[in-house]
C-alpha cells in the first residue's frame, strides 16, 4: 500500500451537486479497487494558469488515497472517461513524507544536542530558570 | 544602501540594486540564504502556489539558484514542485505579458 495524492479539475460550468456526486462516485471507485480514501479536499474554483479545453477556470478536487498501482490505474481510467474532468494529476507522496519525517527527526536531534552542549559552556541558560520558576 | 545583516529575513528575490550601474562592488551584498532551510519547510508542496511562485520569473521560468539563494537539495525539490504545479494548471508553462 502506498499513499497517493490525486488531484483533478472539474469543468467550471458543472453544478456543485454534480461535483459532489462525482466525488462520491470516485470514492466508490477507490473502495472497489482495493484502496482507502483518507481525505477529500475541495480546493474550490480557481483560475487556471492556462486554458484547458477552452476553460479558464476550474474546480479543483484533491483526494488523499491509500492504495496500490491498480487503484491508481482504475482511478485515472475513470477520470479519463469522465467528460466533466478536464485535467488530473497523481503524485505518490509516501517517499516524500518519509523523507520529511527523517529531516524532522534529524533536526530535533540536533536541537537537543545543541541544548545539551550550551549550558555546559555558557552560564546557566536564562530559559531554564524561567521555566522552573512558575512551577 | 544595503547594510550587511546577520540574520537577514527569509531569502527574498535577489537584491537587484538600483544604483549598481557605475560602481563596482561598492555595495554590500546581503547574504542569500535558502528560504526552505531557513523556514524549515521540509515538503515543498506544489499546491502552495503562493510559496512556489516566488521562485518563478515573470514569464513563468524557474529562477536559477544563483538568483534566489536556494540550496541545491531544495532547488531540486522546488523544480519538481513547479513542474507539477504547471502540469495541473496552477502555474503557467509560459506566461504571456
Amino acid at each position: 500500500m502506498r499513499i497517493y495524492e490525486m488531484i483533478f479539475i472539474v469543468r467550471p460550468d458543472v453544478a456543485d451537486e454534480e461535483v459532489q456526486k462525482l466525488i462520491t462516485q470516485m470514492e466508490g471507485v477507490v473502495a472497489s479497487a482495493g484502496g482507502k480514501v483518507e481525505k477529500v479536499e475541495k480546493m474550490g474554483r480557481r483560475r487556471l494558469a492556462y486554458r484547458v479545453h477552452r476553460q479558464r477556470e476550474g474546480f479543483y478536487v484533491l483526494f488523499h488515497v491509500q492504495g496500490t498501482g491498480d487503484t491508481v490505474k482504475e482511478f485515472e481510467r475513470r477520470l479519463k472517461v469522465t467528460d466533466t474532468v478536464i485535467k488530473y494529476l497523481t503524485v505518490c507522496t509516501d517517499e516524500i513524507l518519509k523523507r520529511a519525517e527523517k529531516f524532522k527527526a534529524l533536526r530535533a536531534k540536533q536541537e537537543a544536542k545543541r541544548r545539551r552542549s550550551k549550558p555546559a559552556s555558557a552560564p546557566p541558560a536564562p530559559p531554564a530558570p524561567a521555566e522552573t520558576a512558575p512551577a | 544602501m544595503a547594510v550587511p545583516r546577520e540574520n537577514a529575513p527569509p531569502a527574498e528575490r535577489p537584491p537587484r540594486r538600483e544604483g549598481s550601474g557605475g560602481g563596482r562592488r561598492q555595495y554590500f551584498r546581503r547574504r542569500k540564504v535558502c528560504k526552505f532551510c531557513e523556514e524549515k519547510i521540509d515538503v515543498i508542496d506544489y499546491k502552495d502556489v503562493r510559496l512556489v511562485s516566488e521562485f518563478i520569473a515573470e514569464r513563468g521560468k524557474i529562477l536559477p539558484r544563483r538568483l534566489t539563494g536556494t540550496c541545491s537539495t531544495h532547488q531540486r525539490a522546488l523544480s519538481e514542485a513547479i513542474k507539477r504545479a504547471r502540469n495541473i494548471a496552477l502555474l503557467p508553462f509560459a506566461a504571456g505579458i
